[in-house]
């Protein structure tokens, strides 16, 4: 039996014009297939660097990022990316920004109508089905981000990476997408590593909280296992003992031993 | 307001639509004329607002140029003026005026033939120019060592005036079109090349990530992420490429010979037709406005997507 994704021993330093800047430090963790992984930390100590690595998008400087004990140095649909700004390309429709990641990982294997099934399907689990033909700059920002998702989750990866997927969006949108998340995550059983900013969101959604010191250098400061079982209702949590301490765990960690750079 | 006798069924129909619209009954009198004939009145008051603004921005202009006229007129219709007035131009030139495209003899044709030639000059270089230059473009703005390689050598040529290719051009051609051809395109390509490269290189990284993450092959990539994204920066290159296009034509075409409407004026010049040059004038000044417009309506219609993000 071995690790799903492991996170081996990682450095991540970038190199500019001669300055070098030490981003991450022995970055260690190991994630089982289907698992809920939040990351939190922050502003700027490295969250997104980590997931780009775990993306395949940057390169790692000493280390290894492994999955199925295979070396990950190159993006692929089997690690799709829910990106903080949705990255929708603007030009293309919703339906045709799905279609394009569709046709790319399906072409041999589905047919057109099954492709176009694929896509709508998957259009209608965020609920987007109705606004196929519309394009990114005519829909709202939580509209777009669900089209993100759909986009990354119609290419079946077996890995779903989000950076920050709701952070620009209201508290009401906010809640209606975690929902939808975990219903998808409970449907499909997918890994999911997720970067956020909110303990409250972190807790809801998350098996493990990974909470990472401030940088420069930052590393893995402890990790919270939420053992709360599933499906997770957000009200009936609000009173819930462990969900409580979950949530003042994380609390503690961002912002008395790690509020300041100094005191990291 | 008197409602015209002669339409009594269609009165009675508003009277009821205006009074379902609205209870208020003294309200609906006042309305029935502002809501005569429904949908026919809507499109009627739509197409005078389209006319009203068509107007606007065709008569200024057609005042400013009567006056000109009057001015011009006024200043070189008497003896011993260097250049013809209107009056003497529609006098000489009328047939020039009014049949462009009337054929007289291999070299004595009408004007709009004459910009009909000199167009298919500059379809074919620009269009060539269009194309190499977006390739180009992609190349030196997609990779570090293909710009830090060519793009000194493209800014050191893009400096070199379009006539100073033609003596080049010619000995490698040794014939006069090809040569004109080759002079737009050389003429053309830069502002298309740099342009290009910009729009490449302003390509968001989030477009790039997710093109990664696709695996999209370098072909896809060209055609699906790059050319979209950059396609304001290009049609803005393409639209300073035509319009340098038009310049150089005229210019090339005086020097090369043939039946273009720059060697038109050459030859008027040379057998003293002033009328017929002023009149070759106004024809290359319309014609290069138009071509503006084209490249700039196409591109506002391609780039539509684009912009709006
Ligand atoms: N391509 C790069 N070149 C140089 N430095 C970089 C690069 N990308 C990120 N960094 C640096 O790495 C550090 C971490 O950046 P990162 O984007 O991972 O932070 P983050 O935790 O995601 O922050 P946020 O929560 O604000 O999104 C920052 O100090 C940033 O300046
Ligand atoms: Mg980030």
């Amino acid at each position: 039996m071995s690790d799903y994704l492991k996170l081996d021993h990682i450095d991540k330093t970038f190199t500019r014009g001669g300055l070098t800047s030490e981003v991450l430090k022995d970055v260690r963790l190991t994630i089982d297939k289907g698992e809920f992984i939040s990351i939190i930390g922050h502003s700027g100590c490295g969250k997104s660097t980590l997931l780009n690595l775990i993306a395949g998008l940057t390169q790692v400087t000493n280390g290894a990022v492994l999955f199925e004990n295979r070396e990950v140095n190159a993006p692929g649909p089997e690690r799709a990316v829910v990106f903080q700004n949705h990255s929708l390309l603007p030009w293309l429709s919703v339906y045709e920004n799905v279609k394009l990641a569709v046709d790319k990982v399906f072409s041999g294997a589905k047919t057109k109508a099954e492709r176009h099934d694929w896509i709508m399907h998957n259009l209608n689990l965020v609920q987007m089905g109705h606004a196929k033909d519309k394009k990114p700059s005519e829909i709202s920002g939580g509209m777009k981000q669900r089209v993100g998702i759909a986009r990354a989750l119609a290419m079946e990866p077996k890995i779903l990476l989000l950076d920050e997927p709701f952070g620009a969006l209201d508290a009401l949108t906010r809640a209606h997408l975690q929902d939808s998340v975990m219903d998808i995550h409970a449907r499909l059983g997918n890994t999911m590593i997720m970067i956020t900013h909110d303990v409250d969101e972190a807790v809801l959604l998350s098996d493990r909280i990974v909470m990472m010191t401030n940088g420069p250098a930052a590393t893995i400061g402890e990790v919270e296992e939420v053992k709360l079982e599933r499906p997770r209702n957000r009200l009936d949590l609000v009173s819930d003992l462990r969900y409580i301490a979950s949530r003042e765990a994380v609390l503690r960690f961002l912002y008395e031993r790690h509020r300041h750079v100094e005191a990291a | 307001m008197a409602l015209p006798a002669a339409q009594p069924s269609n009165v009675t129909v508003l009277a009821t639509k205006a009074s379902a619209a609205s209870p208020a009954a003294p309200a609906a009198v006042v309305a029935l004329p502002a809501r005569k004939g429904g949908a026919a009145g809507l499109l009627k008051s739509k197409t005078m607002k389209r006319l009203n603004a068509i107007a606007l921005t065709v008569i200024p202009p057609l005042l400013v140029l009567l006056a000109m006229m009057l001015v011009w007129e006024i200043a070189c219709n008497k003896p011993g003026a260097t250049l013809p007035a209107p009056s003497k131009i529609w006098s000489e030139s009328k047939d020039l005026i009014t049949h462009p495209f009337f054929v007289a003899g291999p070299q004595d044709i009408g004007l709009g033939l004459r910009v009909m030639t000199s167009l298919q000059r500059v379809a074919i270089g620009f269009g060539l120019a269009a194309v190499a230059g977006v390739f180009l473009g992609a190349l030196v703005g997609q990779s570090v060592w293909a710009m830090r390689g060519l793009d000194p050598i493209f800014q050191v040529l893009r400096t070199v005036p379009p006539l100073a290719w033609l003596p080049i051009s010619l000995a490698a051609f040794r014939d006069a079109n090809p040569s004109a051809i080759f002079v737009i395109f050389i003429t053309a390509i830069w502002p298309v090349i740099i342009n290009t490269a910009v729009g490449i290189r302003n390509i968001p990284q989030d477009y790039r990530n997710v093109a990664q993450v696709l695996r999209l092959n370098p072909i896809e990539f060209f055609f699906k992420v790059m050319i979209p994204s950059a396609a304001p920066y290009i049609f803005t290159g393409l639209r300073i490429g035509i319009g340098l296009s038009w310049l150089a034509i005229v210019a090339a075409e005086m020097l090369t010979g043939g039946v273009g409407i720059g060697f038109f004026i050459w030859d008027a010049w040379n057998s003293s037709r002033l009328t017929d040059i002023i009149v070759a004038l106004a024809y290359i000044g319309v014609i290069g406005f138009a071509l503006d417009r084209i490249v700039a309506f196409v591109g506002v219609v391609v780039t539509r997507g684009t912009s709006a993000s």
